[in-house]
């Protein structure tokens, strides 16, 4: 009764609960909370922030605002690079008591391409996230808006590795579910959805963007009914496992999505109001299913 | 390691509310925290929210935590009372201020790195304005109840420098006991004159000291560029927008001769001599 544990594209992980990426950094929080953290992991797999071939410093401060139940981010990928997450960073990942997955964006289907091949390597690596919600330079289009972008990288990486490919989807398209069907057809494993909206706010003194990077990212609750449907639309539309998140913050939320039809859940911004929120929320979807409530959407209520 | 860094339970929890101290345009809030360590190091924080209604006020707001230096730590038999400086400027710090006894404040703390001791044999010159002061009442207290022979000069207290905008501002000097030299915007309390006036004529007097100090964005910067201009090291609380507090969301990173670095996790306690200025965009609005 007490076994969470799910098979998630051949990886047994020990529930359904997995991080957004670039929502939870466990070596930063392991200096914060020490060997606690390891001993209440919140999160049945973790996923890395993405990391990019070279390091990249992030976007210029300001790179965060607060909306009405949510955050615009504007953090732009900072990392250590390939070299420097192998090097410095996999050493403690893979001291975490769950499965790791990978996150990487490349800025073109090679950069892409070497990026999976040398995260896929380590032992320690039990999946890969291919980040696509970014302009490919050599097309200028982001891979991820549209279905056939999508393919030809999820071709290109496909033979660079045996694990798990995840595609991270971006809701920034006309069409996720056909991106989605895109990814499968191309030989992804899952896809994952929804990454942040785009979207903006202007300093209220100048109305000019406040954001250092001009635009961002929203996250939080004010997303969830838009990544709700999202999720729904592209569980229905493919034959691979679906992770969904946007604005999850209770277990009643993270049984929606699976009602939706995602196999597993992320938590992403959540996470930064309580560090455990992962923990809480699999213990209040534990608590669903072990009253009789079954992972069926609830009556709508007006 | 010797960074002054105590770590917090992975969770957030609640305290109850304690009392509410009404100091002119502030409010020290005190809530008794019976999960978290009773040695939070001076200059730490704690990531604040209301337990209850946190959200739905002035444009739907508030959603995430708010950041707060503890002012002050006293340990009680069920557990550590720990007091925070608020002023009620936008829907999260409204709704903290509206918090009475026996009501929940949900923290995620301590977090971040503290104060550091003075270098060598040099006195400290604690330099605080505003809101900032709060760091600087729990630092006070511990370095005066060091051991003798670790203070230098023994018999002297830290000497406590202290800008306000107004009288009621001003207000939170009481704090301090009779010590401080306080001077205000509008002089009236004090002489008219900013705080780092008050710095420049105790390094004139003796510039052997380790400078601390916390307050506002263009305050920091000219006490930076002051002790950088004398050769005084200092260290300087900062602040920058928060929505997690422990490294997660990578958005209050300020900008250092390395680059940028998480104020949460690195911070918010920097060496000014790793920075190029105090300024960073977006703080202080």
């Amino acid at each position: 009764l007490n076994d969470r544990s799910v098979e998630f594209c051949g990886v047994r992980l020990r529930g359904p609960i997995l991080n957004g990426s670039g929502t939870f950094d466990a070596i930063a929080a392991r200096r914060a909370f020490g060997d606690a953290l390891l001993e209440r992991f919140p999160f049945d797999a973790f996923v890395s922030k993405t990391i990019t071939l070279e390091p990249r410093q992030g976007n210029p401060p300001p790179r965060l605002w607060e909306t009405p139940a949510g955050l615009i981010n504007s953090i732009g990928l900072p990392n250590k690079g390939l070299t420097g997450f192998l090097e410095s960073d996999l050493p403690e990942l893979a001291g975490l008591p769950v499965s790791l997955v990978v996150s990487v964006m490349g800025f073109s289907r090679d950069e892409l391409a070497t990026l999976v091949a040398a995260a896929g390597e380590p032992d320690e690596v039990a999946m890969l996230e291919l980040n696509v919600s970014c302009p490919n330079v050599e097309t200028g289009l982001v891979m991820g808006a549209d279905p056939v972008e999508t393919a030809r990288a999820v071709e290109r990486v496909r033979p660079e590795t045996e694990k798990p490919l995840i595609v991270k989807l971006t809701p920034n398209a006309a069409d996720p579910a056909a991106v989605a069907a895109g990814a499968q057809d191309a030989g992804a494993d899952a896809v994952s959805l929804v990454n942040t909206l785009k979207g903006m706010a202007l300093d209220p003194e100048t109305r000019r963007p406040w954001l250092g990077g001009r635009t961002g990212g929203v996250s939080g609750p004010a997303i969830r009914a838009i990544a709700l449907e999202q999720v729904a639309a592209v569980a229905s539309r493919v034959e691979i496992p679906v992770i969904g998140m946007g604005g999850i913050a209770s277990g009643r939320h993270a049984a929606d999505f699976l009602a939706a039809g995602a196999s597993a859940v992320a938590v992403g911004t959540e996470s930064f109001r309580d560090p455990a929120a992962g923990r809480r929320i699999a213990a209040e979807l534990a608590d669903l299913s072990l009253t009789g409530e079954s992972l069926q959407p609830a009556s709508p209520r007006v | 390691l010797t960074e002054p860094r105590t770590l917090a339970p992975p969770e957030r929890r609640v305290a109850t509310v304690s009392g509410v101290e009404r100091l002119g345009a502030y409010d020290l809030i005190t809530a008794l925290d019976r999960f978290g360590p009773s040695d939070p190091r001076p200059g730490q924080f704690y990531m604040l929210a209301a337990a209850r209604e946190w959200g739905g006020g002035g444009d739907e707001r508030p959603y995430l935590p708010r950041a707060f230096s503890y002012a002050r730590a006293r340990v009680e038999s069920d557990g550590v009372a720990l007091s925070f400086l608020l002023e009620a400027v936008g829907p999260g710090t409204e709704r903290l201020s509206e918090l009475g006894p026996e009501e929940g404040l949900a923290l995620v703390g301590p977090l971040g790195v503290g104060f550091r001791p003075p270098a060598g044999e040099t006195r400290p010159l604690l330099v605080g304005g505003g809101i900032g002061v709060a760091p600087l009442l729990c630092w006070q207290e511990e370095l005066a109840a060091r051991p003798p022979a670790a203070a230098a000069p023994a018999d002297a207290p830290p000497a406590v420098l202290l800008g306000f905008r107004s009288a009621a501002h001003a207000q939170a000097a009481a704090l301090f006991g009779p010590g401080p030299q306080v001077v205000t915007d509008d002089g009236s309390v004090g002489r008219e004159a900013l705080v780092t006036e008050l710095l420049a004529a105790e390094l004139d007097d003796d510039s052997d000291a380790t400078v601390y100090a916390c307050g506002p964005p263009q305050m920091l910067e000219a006490v930076r560029a002051l002790c950088a201009e004398r050769d005084v090291p200092a260290q300087l609380a900062m602040e920058s927008g928060m929505a997690c507090g422990f490294g997660a969301c990578f958005g209050c990173v300020v900008p250092t001769r390395n680059g940028y670095v998480r104020l949460c996790v690195d911070g918010p306690v920097m060496d000014a001599a790793d920075l190029e200025t105090a300024l960073v965009a977006g703080v202080g609005h």
